[in-house]
């Protein structure tokens, strides 16, 4: 009953086979070369650049980790060796103050050494003087006496000797 | 946006036309169908015509008897056709003003207007036709036939086809019934352009020649006179109630017409995506490339890599060129008010797609291939006797033929659905008797069709899919190295 009905779909005719066959044919042949071909390898190609790009990236990153670490370390010397001159710079600081302070006190002691030399030979000159004057001034004073007293008193002349005496001590 | 509006605003128009086409033919149906009602009422009760008017199936199967029995003596009595047929008012009546009425001056039956017949409605619409039809409009295709009088090429235009695809005109011998083309065998039938009327071109039920069964054979009635009608030579061999007849049809036919569009469409556009991955070296897909670059890298790394091994390079090309011209032919086929062609729906476009993936991978089998079909080692004697034609029959037969017929019957199976749902409406509405039941069922169809036209989107893509992995499948078994037993 079926064939009553035309059901011509699937009664394959010649014309159809003819023009499937070039048109799929001319499709293949002219597509297939030249669209799915070059589209195949350039998306290989791509797949290639896209991994090799992975790789690279990676690899970047490890160097650049690497770098990280290298700096890290760099950085810690720097630190250890900023800590080092600092330290040798106190050190230096610290003998430049005391040699300083040697060297000042040895100065002043050299000053005071000095100043007191000169003290005492000042002083020295200066009781030399003062004896010199007081010897003066005795005779001044002797004559005085001389000329007043001068008559020959045994006891006076033991008092001007005891006097000159005392004048040297002093 | 503007382009997408301008093509939605050109097909509601088309629809619209094509609805209102439908609408207005009914309407004349029906205005015949009242005529002859009333004529053959008040004019002709008591006669056999009469009787047919208002035939149940018993009168029709009558009627069928009396036909047969008269296509037997067809060959000698052509003269006598009509007279023997049908009383003798048929002749009172004259040939063009019975046009109108039940039967013609032949005695074709006319198709009663009044039902529906939706299996008849479906398999003309998934057909192949030598017109390419959008709505009411029917734009000629150039037909290119083979008989033995030699190779004859003219346009379709020249029959001047009415809306079910019927010539208006008989050139070079040739008439268009249902819109595809049928020759008209007798050489006394005239070779020049000749007009025919309406209802000239239609069918008597004969028997088979061989089986016997009662089959619809097409003739055209002119001057009074029956012509055979012979269908284009089709290679099933008898077996689908095709063969080798008066001539072969070469023509640009609606399934060629739509692989020839969807071929221009997809050389245009693969060729310039293929481009762009040569002008746009090393950049991100955009645009066309964007769309295309995806189904591509699916089909091959989901399909050809997995299948063939290494040899996914060779055939990559070939299994794309399948699975886009399948897609295309498919969904080409969907768009609708676009004439949908059921190219991928045909069994030689299938059969021809199936050949070359056969070819292809007979081509390229290896030893161990060939080694496997013919003598499987490692196999006792005996089995080795029984595996082989199993072997050959699934390789050379079955492999092809499951590929063939899956395809034509998953899409041909989809544009019937969709026909039938709506076809429902005709059904249901009693073919316009019933306005009520017909508007019901346009919401209830509309919502089936529209689901159903979801699914066939999802089938396209399936079978084109599933005709590329098994494509590839059975190359990669062709071509697979085998390492162990």
């Amino acid at each position: 009953m079926i064939f009553l009905l035309d059901f011509s779909p699937i009664k394959p005719d010649f014309g159809l086979f003819f023009w499937t066959t070039i048109i799929f044919g001319i499709f293949w042949l002219m597509v297939g070369k030249m669209a799915f071909g070059p589209i195949k390898d350039a998306l290989k190609t791509r797949n290639g650049d896209i991994q090799d790009a992975l790789d690279k990236a990676e690899q970047a990153k490890a160097e650049i980790a690497n770098l990280k670490a290298e700096n890290e370390k760099v950085l810690v010397q720097a630190r250890e060796e900023r800590a080092q001159i600092l330290k040798e710079a106190k050190d230096t600081k610290d003998s430049i103050i005391n040699e300083a302070r040697e060297t000042a006190k040895a100065e002043a002691n050299r000053i005071m050494e000095s100043a007191q030399l000169e003290i005492s030979s000042q002083k020295k000159a200066a009781m030399t003087e003062v004896k010199n004057m007081t010897g003066l001034m005795a005779i001044e004073i002797a004559e005085k006496v001389l000329r007043k007293d001068l008559k020959g008193d045994e006891s006076q002349e033991n008092l001007v000797n005891s006097l000159v005496n005392e004048l040297n001590i002093n | 946006m503007g382009k997408f509006s301008f093509f939605t605003a050109v097909f509601l128009f088309v629809f619209t036309l094509s609805f209102a086409q439908h609408n207005h033919d009914g309407h004349n149906h029906d205005g015949h169908n009242h005529d002859g009602h009333d004529h053959s009422g008040h004019d002709h009760s008591g006669h056999n015509h009469d009787g047919h008017d208002h035939s149940g199936h018993n009168h029709g199967k009558k009627e069928r008897k009396v036909l047969q029995r008269t296509s037997k003596k067809l060959q000698q009595q052509r003269q006598n056709q009509s007279g023997l047929n049908h009383d003798s008012h048929d002749h009172g009546n004259g040939g063009a003003d019975h046009a109108h009425g039940q039967t013609n001056a032949c005695g074709m039956a006319h198709e009663d207007p009044t039902t529906f017949n939706a299996a008849k409605v479906a398999f003309h619409h998934i057909s192949d036709q030598n017109i390419y039809s959008i709505g009411p409009w029917h734009f000629p295709l150039p037909c290119i036939v083979k008989s033995k009088e030699g190779w004859d090429f003219f346009s379709s235009g020249n029959f001047k086809a009415d809306y079910h695809g019927n010539s208006h005109y008989a050139y070079k011998g040739y008439v268009l019934y249902e819109g595809s083309l049928r020759k008209i065998v007798d050489p006394t039938f005239p070779k020049e352009k000749v007009e025919l009327h309406h209802g000239d071109v239609g069918t008597m039920v004969l028997p088979h020649p061989s089986t016997g069964k009662p089959i619809d054979v097409v003739h055209v009635c002119y001057n009074n006179k029956l012509y055979k009608a012979d269908n284009k030579s089709t290679a099933d061999m008898g077996l689908f109630g095709g063969g080798i007849t008066s001539f072969y049809d070469f023509s640009i036919t609606k399934n060629v017409m739509a692989m020839l569009i969807v071929f221009t469409f997809l050389t245009i556009v693969l060729l310039r995506v293929a481009k762009a991955y040569k002008t746009r070296q090393g950049q991100a897909p955009t645009g066309m490339q964007g769309f295309i670059e995806p189904i591509i890298v699916f089909i091959q790394d989901e399909v050809c890599k997995p299948f063939l091994g290494h040899a996914w390079e060779k055939f990559t090309p070939f299994l794309l060129c399948i699975f886009f011209f399948i897609l295309g032919l498919n969904l080409f086929g969907q768009i609708p008010f676009f004439g949908n062609a059921n190219a991928s729906g045909n069994l030689a476009v299938t059969a021809i797609l199936a050949v070359f993936a056969f070819i292809i991978t007979n081509l390229n089998g290896n030893g161990h291939y060939w080694q496997h079909i013919f003598w499987m080692p490692g196999l006792p004697f005996i089995v080795k006797l029984i595996i082989t034609p199993v072997e050959i029959v699934g390789n050379f037969i079955l492999k092809p033929a499951t590929l063939m017929l899956r395809l034509f019957g998953n899409i041909t199976a989809g544009h019937i659905v969709v026909v039938i749902f709506v076809g429902l409406i005709f059904i249901f509405g009693k073919n316009g008797a019933n306005a009520g039941a017909a508007y019901g069922t346009t919401i209830a169809s509309t919502l089936l069709t529209l689901f159903m036209m979801a699914l066939e989107l999802l089938v396209a893509l399936i079978q084109a899919f599933v005709f590329t992995i098994l494509t590839a499948s059975y190359i990669g078994a062709a071509t697979e190295e085998h390492h162990a037993h």
